[in-house]
């Protein structure tokens, strides 16, 4: 069982990677225009104007600049609480072909349409309703999981930013009627009352207000240019910053989930050692059961290299045994966990070595006490 | 060839030192020929076993020589050979509780004698059958010891104490867990061991119901060997106590 924890605690950290890195793999995108001097849209808050799309496809050796909106909402379904991470999908550019759909379709329209990760528990068809919309879900991905280990929502950009935006209609009527009340007491309400008119109207219809603005803007470069070179070209804007792909992922790892990465990682290494000893107590006291015998073996004639062995290969069946029920009971119990909890072949591979290494360092002590047994023990008692 | 199996001279064993100095052997001196059958009797503390445990190589003397088929083993308490090996080789044991390993079969506890002695798995598998079929235990072959009467336990260990067609067979009280009828088997069963396989069988006993079967009798008192009667085959008993 400890063994089993121990998998599962590395399959926990391997989980926390994939999960926080996932999305930065799956859009493919070789450069991320974000906001100056922030880390980008998984670290922290990103603003950036959506109209930074025309400004980067200007730039020679973009091939397609996308639109990215990232945020996380929390909200009710059945009673229980439901997190979901959704991500805005530039359309028409980007309908969700390229994700992992294992049922249903990518999206179709430009509004009310999304596809879903299977962990929300929402089924194809479901609809649901994310602020003023009702969005349907038309299709569902497998382990698309944000970096807070919520299942990933696509809808596009426009549907994205109008659940991040929303506010409830009280709050914009109240709102309107400030600003009209702003706009009589302004220099410009009083020369012009007429403008004061616009208080009514919704923003983008407002040439003050400037338009929605996205969270991120995923460049992909021309077959021939490198990243380089046309990320050196946009880190001379003033107003964004500019990380390559691999950059973005690195900050992830060394940002929001740094501490979980590492506190998960030395809870593995403490419950390594602890396996170790309790394996050792057990191989000792199994030794001690069996004194007598390994005595009458000496008696017998059984050099002390054989008895040896003979601890050695209890230790080792006990590390193999161990480990495989530790494997068999996890990939049945570990797709239970909310997270996920991710085995790799290396990672398996990885501890087992590391259980065979604590067989033997754990069948020492075994060894040492059958060492020192005489032969003439099996004559008493 | 030497005719003698095991000869001791002068064989001392001293437990402790200054106050506490037990002399558990004095100067024991025996000879013991292939094929002979000896019991030797005395009360508790007598000093038996530890002389049981020095012939069989387990318990170093203080002083004094073995000579077991011709060659000196031990010198004092300096052993001249590997004596795990020599033991392996030569000396079979058999013990007042059978002493089998529990968690093996009774083919098992006897195969696992001749493995030890670098036999083939598969031939030691026969060797080990032809022994128990030799003691009337061979359908018993593929039972666990805790499953098996006293003296089936005892066949079996003896059958152990023969694998390796060793030279000398040692046995600590092996009737004492056994009831007259089979205890008298048990003893009948080294006599013909003797016979069959020319071995000399040691027997240290309380058991007085079965001594007509050995060729001679010791009597042990006080760490001291006397030669109780030898009624078939002449030996050699060391000097008396002083």
């Amino acid at each position: 069982m400890l063994l089993m924890v121990v998998m599962g605690m590395g399959g926990i950290y391997r989980g926390i990677i994939e999960d926080a890195t996932l999305l930065v793999d799956e859009v493919k995108a070789d450069l991320w225009i974000v906001q100056r001097n922030t880390r980008g849209p998984f670290a922290e808050v990103s603003r950036v104007p959506a109209n930074l799309v025309h400004r980067a496809l200007a730039v020679p050796g973009v091939k397609t600049a996308r639109e990215f909106v990232y945020h996380t909402i929390q909200r009710e379904r059945a009673g229980d609480p439901l997190r979901i991470a959704v991500v805005g999908l530039s359309w028409p550019t980007d309908k969700g072909e390229s994700l992992p759909i294992i049922a249903g379709r990518p999206l179709a329209q430009n509004h009310f349409e999304m596809i879903a990760d299977s962990r929300l528990g929402l089924p194809l068809g479901e609809q649901i309703r994310l602020g003023k919309e009702t969005y349907t879900v038309v299709g569902l991905t497998e382990n698309m999981i944000g970096s807070s280990g919520d299942g990933l929502a696509f809808c596009t950009v426009a549907d994205a930013l109008d659940i991040q935006f929303d506010v409830p209609g009280e709050a914009v009527r109240l709102e309107r009627q400030a600003r009209h009340a702003r706009g009589r007491l302004s220099e410009y309400g009083r020369k012009q009352p007429a403008l004061t008119e616009l208080a009514f109207a919704i923003p983008s219809e407002i040439p003050a207000f400037s338009p929605r603005q996205i969270s991120a803007v995923m460049v992909t470069v021309a077959p021939g240019t490198t990243s380089h070179s046309v990320a050196s070209i946009i880190a001379g804007w003033s107003d964004v910053s500019v990380y390559t792909s691999a950059g973005q992922r690195d900050l992830l790892l060394r940002g929001p989930v740094e501490k979980v990465r590492r506190q998960i990682g030395l809870f593995r290494v403490l419950l390594t050692i602890i396996a170790g000893i309790i394996m050792a107590l057990i191989l000792y006291t199994l030794t001690l059961d069996k004194l007598h015998d390994i005595a009458l073996l000496k008696l017998i004639g059984a050099p002390n290299r054989r008895i040896l062995g003979m601890i050695l290969q209890q230790a080792l069946v006990l590390g193999v045994v161990g480990y495989g029920i530790a494997l068999v009971i996890g990939l049945r119990v570990f797709p239970l966990f909310p997270r996920r909890v991710i085995l790799r072949g290396d990672d398996l591979t990885q501890l087992a070595g590391i259980v065979l290494v604590i067989s033997v360092l754990s069948s020492m002590l075994g060894i040492w006490k059958a060492v020192r047994v005489e032969p003439n023990e099996a004559l008493s008692g | 060839m030497n005719d003698f199996a095991i000869e001791t001279e002068r064989l001392t064993k001293i437990y402790g030192s200054g106050n506490t100095e037990v002399a558990a052997l004095r100067e024991t001196t025996l000879r013991i020929r292939r094929g002979e059958v000896i019991a030797l009797l005395g009360p508790s503390g007598s000093g038996k076993s530890t002389f049981l445990t020095a012939i069989g190589l387990i318990n170093a003397p203080t002083s004094g020589r073995i000579v077991i088929g011709g060659e000196l083993i031990m010198d004092g308490p300096s052993a001249l050979t590997n004596l795990s090996a020599f033991r392996r080789e030569h000396i079979g044991f058999v013990f007042q509780k059978s002493n089998l390993i529990p968690f093996l079969t009774a083919r098992d506890n006897v195969q696992i004698a001749l493995e030890l002695d670098h036999w083939k798995a598969s031939d030691a598998k026969r060797r080990a059958l032809e022994l128990l079929d030799s003691l009337d235990v061979a359908d018993r072959a593929d039972h666990f010891p805790s499953t098996l009467s006293g003296g089936q336990q005892q066949r079996i260990a003896i059958a152990r104490a023969l694998a390796n067609q060793p030279s000398i067979i040692l046995a600590d009280e092996p009737t004492a867990a056994l009831d007259s009828h089979r205890g008298r088997q048990v003893m009948q069963l080294f006599s013909q061991v003797a016979l069959q396989h020319g071995a000399a069988v040691f027997v240290v006993t309380h058991d007085h119901r079965s001594l007509d079967v050995f060729d001679t009798i010791y009597n042990m008192e006080d760490g001291v060997i006397r030669l109780e009667s030898a009624p078939l085959v002449q030996a050699q008993a060391g000097p008396p106590r002083a």
